[in-house]
């Protein structure tokens, strides 16, 4: 229990970068972190405390596995993350160049 | 012929793969590529329509259901399923046919049309995927190209507003993996047909996993508290692309979704439509009052698009919420008819009018109605159809969005809701208030000096126009009972009969 209550606290890190950081980087590291607590979730759905991997050996009628379908959810969201903090960060970099700082600000050009 | 269902992927992926592989020979085959793909695919898709009347299911792999648990990955078509195909195929299909003479302004044009078969491809995923965990993967492809798409000029207000839209999607991603995290904790199961079977009828547990999905797909449909992303988005982006996020990504990714997982895979609950019912009375009238005092013309529309989605969910959360009480069946179907009906309305006449402002913007070089003005005389086409779509967004007969709008407010007088019709009458007079300055604005008047020398846009942007325009008239023919009964009655009986949905496809 106290592990899903970690990570709802890593998810509320990630949200307060978010909400509260000014600096470009630190608000794509905070969607990060709120990326890695999401996937820590899904991984202990699966988890089933002293079991093994789902691999087929001799005991492999009375052995306890743990659940592989969410590890292989969070190995597709895990690629999903990269092009997006990817896009993210390019994005991040011409937005530098063209305003010269990382504050989010000095960006105002949209309003209303 | 469920064999054929894969192609609705296939085919736009294997587009963008071809453009991106071919791009530095032949640059100019990806326009064309493109084009050829979505008329194949509309035509597939009307095919669809008028002969395969019956759910379609495809196991991706060929595993067979074993004890009726379903092991495969599950790509199903039904009626519902089919408008949006319609929809996506349609819009495609005539931006696609305006984007050729508009991207020659940007250098790398090979990498536009990656992206837009990227985009595609991800939008046929959601509609077709029948099961959860697909449906997210799709849903990040279609928001990850959109992202890039948004950004494709790299100017500073394209590159602003699309890191602000990959923040708010970025987060709403995370909100909906949650969601299907628990969703898969409590049911074992990520095929959605399987989930609604499986689904336990604990009322707490079902509302916070329903809190979680709404506040994650109404950020993607750019419900009324999560709407502030789409006004810089849909207004920053190339005018093509705008006409698609308007037109169809915030349906097929958002609406579509909420649609199918509140009827279909959650048991009907008062309190889910009550929410849904509200926020879309919310966003209706709270996107047109921002609309009213804009002066950018793309982003007049883009709030236009929140308001008239307000609409979209004020059908369907009357339906529901009559389908919850118990209530009279026939008024229930009268709402969702409304709703869906709208919904394909809308994204005929929305893409149509991004597409106007899009050429107005492509020969003056401007989006401030302040600065155009007299336009009618020089560009006769963008003029006579813009005013076609704006008569038909604005609910002005005999155009389409007229019926879906009556429709609408009659049912809502129907099942005794006489303040949400009251509202959404109140909403289409500000409507129409709103594109009467539109029109005045840019297209009545003395032609600006400046503007003397313009020319109309080329010839496959007017195309393009005039057949949405076309398409805002005979859209109208829906509501004729033989036709309806064609497309949107089956549509509307996979919300009616709940349960029909996993009864279909795995036969519990």
């Amino acid at each position: 229990m106290i592990l899903f209550f970690l990570c709802f606290i890593l998810f509320m890190v990630g949200l307060y970068g978010i909400i509260m950081q000014r600096n470009l980087i630190k608000i794509i590291i905070g969607l990060a972190i709120m990326e890695y607590s999401v996937l820590f979730f899904l991984i202990l759905i699966g988890y089933i405390d002293s079991a093994t991997a789902p691999i087929i050996s001799e005991s492999f009628e009375e052995a306890l596995f743990v659940d592989p379908l969410p590890q292989a959810m969070v190995l597709t969201a895990i690629v999903i993350g990269l092009a997006t903090k990817a896009l993210m960060l390019s994005v991040a970099i011409r937005l530098y160049k063209e305003y010269g700082t990382f504050d989010i600000r000095k960006m105002n050009t949209l309003k209303g | 012929m469920s064999t054929l269902i894969p192609l609705y992927i296939i085919v736009p992926l294997g587009t963008a793969f071809i453009t991106v592989f071919f791009a530095k020979w032949l640059p100019g085959l990806g326009k064309y590529l493109i084009n050829l793909a979505l008329l194949f695919l509309t035509g597939l898709t009307i095919y669809l329509v008028i002969h395969e009347p019956q759910t379609m299911i495809y196991r991706v792999g060929g595993f067979t259901d074993v004890a009726n648990i379903p092991i495969a990955i599950f790509l199903m078509i039904d009626g519902l399923t089919k408008i949006l195909l319609l929809i996506i195929s349609l819009v495609g299909l005539f931006v696609a046919f305006y984007s050729i003479k508009y991207t020659k302004q940007y250098t790398c044009e090979g990498n536009f049309y990656t992206l837009f078969g990227l985009m595609l491809a991800g939008m046929y995923g959601v509609v077709i995927a029948g099961d959860i965990f697909n449906l997210y993967v799709f849903l990040e492809i279609a928001s990850i190209s959109s992202y890039a798409l948004v950004a494709f000029g790299i100017e500073k207000q394209q590159l602003e507003a699309t890191f602000k839209y990959q923040i708010l999607g970025g987060v709403s991603s995370l909100i909906i993996l949650t969601g299907i995290g628990f969703l898969y904790w409590a049911t074992g199961t990520l095929n959605m047909p399987d989930i609604a079977t499986q689904l336990p009828k604990h009322d707490t547990f079902n509302i916070f996993v329903s809190v979680l999905l709404i506040s994650g797909f109404g950020l993607k449909a750019a419900m009324f508290p999560f709407h502030s992303w789409l006004p810089d988005a849909h207004s920053s982006a190339p005018s093509p692309i705008s006409a698609m996020l308007s037109g169809v990504l915030i349906k097929a990714i958002g609406i579509y979704v909420i649609i199918r997982l509140f009827f279909n895979v959650f048991s009907l609950s008062y309190e889910i439509a009550m929410t849904i019912t509200v926020l879309g009375t919310l966003s209706m009238i709270i996107g047109v009052l921002l609309a009213v005092g804009q002066w950018d013309f793309k982003r007049l529309l883009a709030y236009h698009s929140i308001s008239q989605m307000g609409y979209v969910f004020l059908g369907i959360g009357i339906g529901m919420l009559i389908l919850s009480t118990g209530g009279d069946g026939k008024i229930a179907a009268l709402s969702i008819l409304g709703g869906l009906f709208h919904l394909m309305n809308h994204s005929i006449f929305k893409a149509l009018l991004f597409l106007n402002a899009g050429s107005v913007e492509y020969r003056t070089g401007t989006r401030n109605l302040r600065k155009m003005g007299g336009l009618a005389s020089r560009m006769p086409i963008t003029s006579a159809t813009s005013f076609i779509a704006s008569m038909s967004i604005s609910g002005i007969p005999p155009f389409n969005g007229f019926f879906s709008k009556i429709i609408i407010i009659i049912a809502a007088i129907q099942a005794r809701y006489y303040l949400l019709s009251f509202f959404a009458v109140i909403v289409s007079i500000i409507t129409l208030a709103s594109f009467s300055k539109v029109l005045k604005y840019a297209f009545a008047g003395k032609t600006h000096e400046k503007h003397n020398e313009i020319k109309e846009v080329p010839v496959s942007m007017s195309i393009s126009m005039t057949a949405l325009a076309l398409l805002c008239l005979l859209m109208s023919l829906l509501i004729i009972p033989s036709i309806r009964e064609v497309f949107l009655t089956p549509a509307i009986n996979v919300l009616l009969e709940t349960s029909q949905y996993s009864v279909s496809a795995i036969g519990i």
